[in-house]
């Protein structure tokens, strides 16, 4: 198999609201600053793919505006999903595997502040049986972090506890109310935050990955799986979809030193550590995760790149990245990064 | 490291419809899964991932679709990608997935693509509301009838042409059992005495709206060789893509279009593309279209693509068959409409196409695009494997 690297890393400051510019005008600074640090303009890149959703914009095909950003002008080899960016950059890995593209760009962007993003998020939902219902993204999050006390996997002052580490990561959460309850047993600090931002990264393939990045983050494996929709028929206290993708890509075959999960919800960082195998001694979200800062749709891809940004800078050797789609995480992405 | 091969050894899609109010969008794409499954001989067990594409959610009201539709396709425990590149969704989507197989991450992979328009109303989905736009377009016919009028400026052509294309458009879907719009009784008049909708393209040079889905699996060459029926290889495939609008761009005959038309022809080794290929799967929504890009993609000099409409070439029995399946003139569910030009393409060269089969076809061209005349996608299959 081709080896692939992420080169490159951006992201824009995630805030809670962006009414002055428009999603382009979020993402193309973001885009010239990957960019730059790896030397090359959109025309030198190979394949283009980005991640999206029309739900937050409020608009059909709401990607075709942030093309026009990237500056497609020849025209490039270019696809979108309508995923989080994660998945984007499977893609694009898939894409430089087969040998059609040395160096692809991948970005992902997501306004959620125009927005009741709670109810939003509701459409995901089976459009039949549940949607009409609109059990907002909190609710199910309680409803898991529920079924996780019931079990006896975790308490409320273990969930606390995971909280306050993404807190001293990034101190967003710790306003007066965050020891409020949201929707029991979540509080303030345990829900993420609202947030609109952007985020790009660089895949190279070997050879042209060591002339652009000193010390590139190597994708040793990648998977990522699916489960049920139906809440009803998943155990929401295990991950099977993120344990299967783990194995697949590798991350079971060595320990790895540090992780960055995607975890909306505090009580999904303890899922996930279970289902990862992630003990104490991994560095475990060091960037803050999703509780310092979530950019629907650009969540994910942003947890591959603070995970290779730490290789890039030498403060990892071998790392873990997930991202999660759909209620109570139900799809699941895993990458391992490596130094060398 | 070569390529691995990649072979369509099972096609499926629905009846196409105005209304399918007899299923849910979960039955939907499983009837197009099922019937593709039941064409390779093939179990869910035996597919290892998933892609699927439709055009924007809003059509339907769902976020994200494929969230809810793991269960219906099978998909629990796989990879699933949802793709998303406008109405060139469902090439792109094929693409995606044939490359899951070329990189050799995968072995056999499902991809399906659909539409279940009834759900909401595709034309006033697709003029979008202030502020991102002027009220000034109804519907994608707002949009590209000016360009049709520039085509037609540009080339001196008769403005008899758009009319016979959609008269042997709506003729050949009568031989599709699949197709949508089936008029046993159309004729030339009736389609040139019908309603004026966007000057020049009236009522009946114009697309439906359509509920429907279209399936493939996907497989590697140990695949192909299980297969029960002939495979389908894909010989190129190649996406392009530029903005929406800039100074200088050209809606008539776009670049991205001419540069993913030559990316194919390159990998498949085609140096005349009007003498070696056999019959193409055109993206024709609006009647004008077919001689547009009859340039664009390289079977005509510029200006001359209308003389091979006129001429009869592109009919059913002419020397280059375009949409002998009625194209999306006849049948469009938009999300789906980019994967039945490439799955019908696929259909032509394993010989399965029924009654609307040209005989003899060894290369088909299967083509989509889709935004503002910007975002492409094709593919050419053959009857032989690529390095064979």
């Amino acid at each position: 198999m081709r080896e692939v690297a992420i080169v490159a890393f951006a992201q824009s400051a995630h805030r809670r609201d962006t009414a002055e510019v428009s999603e382009v005008e979020m993402l193309m600074p973001v885009l010239h600053e990957v960019l730059g640090q790896v030397g090359l303009t959109a025309g030198e890149i190979d394949f283009t793919c980005s991640g999206s959703s029309d739900y937050l914009a409020g608009r059909a095909f709401s990607f075709t505006m942030a093309l026009d950003g990237v500056g497609a002008w020849p025209p490039i080899t270019e696809s979108h999903v309508e995923m989080d960016g994660a998945w984007a950059l499977y893609e694009a890995w898939v894409k430089i595997l087969t040998g059609e593209a040395r160096t692809a760009l991948v970005y992902a962007y997501g306004k959620s502040s125009p927005g009741a993003l709670r109810d939003v998020l509701t459409r995901q939902l089976d459009p039949y049986y549940v949607a009409p219902l609109w059990p907002d993204s909190v609710s199910l999050a309680a409803l898991q972090a529920q079924a996780l006390i019931d079990a006896g996997v975790t308490s409320e002052p273990e969930l606390a506890a995971v909280a306050a580490r993404g807190r001293t990561a990034v101190s967003s959460r710790s306003g007066a109310d965050a020891d409020d309850y949201v929707v029991r047993p979540l509080r303030r600090r345990d829900c993420p935050p609202i947030s609109d931002g952007a985020a790009a990264v660089v895949l190279a393939s070997r050879d042209t990955a060591r002339g652009l990045c000193e010390r590139p983050a190597w994708i040793r494996g990648m998977d990522h799986r699916i489960e049920a929709h139906s809440l009803g028929v998943r155990d929401l206290a295990d991950s099977p979809s993120t344990r299967l993708a783990a194995q697949r890509a590798g991350a079971f075959d060595a320990p790895v030193d540090t992780a960055e999960l995607h975890a909306p919800f505090s009580c999904q960082e303890v899922v996930l550590r279970r289902a990862l195998r992630l003990d104490d001694a991994v560095n475990v979200n060091p960037s803050g995760g999703a509780l310092a800062a979530n950019p629907v749709m650009a969540t994910g891809l942003i947890r591959l790149g603070e995970a290779a940004a730490r290789i890039h800078r030498g403060q990892s050797d071998r790392a873990l990245a997930h991202a999660t789609s759909g209620p109570c995480l139900q799809q699941n992405l895993v990458a391992v990064l490596e130094g060398s | 490291m070569t390529k691995e091969p990649v072979a369509v050894i099972g096609i499926g899609q629905t009846k196409h419809v105005a209304a399918r109010r007899d299923v849910s969008i979960a039955g939907l794409v499983r009837e197009a899964a099922r019937r593709a499954l039941e064409d390779a001989e093939l179990a869910w067990a035996d597919i290892d991932a998933v892609v699927i594409g439709k055009a924007p959610d809003f059509f339907e009201g769902v976020m994200m679709p494929e969230l809810y539709l793991a269960d219906a396709l099978g998909a629990v425990g796989k990879p699933m990608l949802r793709v998303h590149t406008a109405g060139s969704v469902g090439g792109s989507t094929a693409l995606v997935a044939a490359n899951l197989i070329a990189a050799r991450v995968h072995r056999t992979v499902l991809t399906l693509a659909f539409e279940k328009q009834s759900e909401s109303n595709a034309m006033w989905g697709l003029s979008l509301p202030i502020p991102f736009q002027q009220p000034l377009l109804a519907g994608a016919g707002g949009f590209f009838a000016p360009h049709v009028r520039a085509y037609i400026r540009r080339t001196g052509a008769p403005d008899t042409v758009g009319s016979l294309v959609a008269y042997k458009d709506r003729r050949n879907a009568l031989k599709n059992p699949y197709a949508h719009v089936r008029d046993p009784d159309v004729t030339l008049e009736k389609v040139r005495s019908s309603p004026m909708l966007w000057d020049p393209i009236r009522y009946l040079e114009t697309c439906p709206s359509s509920d429907g889905a279209c399936a493939l699996v996907l497989s590697d060459t140990a695949g192909a060789r299980r297969a029960p029926r002939p495979p389908a290889w894909v010989r190129g495939g190649a996406m392009r893509s530029e903005p929406t609008m800039f100074a200088g761009k050209d809606y008539v005959s776009p670049q991205a279009g001419k540069d993913c038309a030559a990316d194919v022809y390159r990998q498949a080794g085609i140096g005349d593309p009007r003498r070696e290929i056999d019959v193409v799967e055109m993206y024709v929504p609006f009647s004008w279209y077919e001689p547009m890009w009859l340039e664009n993609l390289g079977f005509a000099a510029e200006g001359e693509g209308w003389k091979l409409t006129e001429s009869g070439v592109t009919e059913l029995d002419g020397d280059l068959p375009v949409n002998p399946s009625g194209g999306v003139l006849s049948t469009n569910p938009i999300g789906a409409s980019g994967m039945i030009r490439f799955a019908e393409a696929a259909l032509q060269v394993r010989g399965q196409a029924g009654e609307h089969q040209v005989d003899g076809a060894r290369l088909a061209l299967g083509h989509a695009y889709g935004g503002g005349s910007q975002f492409f996608s094709m593919w050419l299959v053959g009857c032989e494997r690529p390095d064979a």
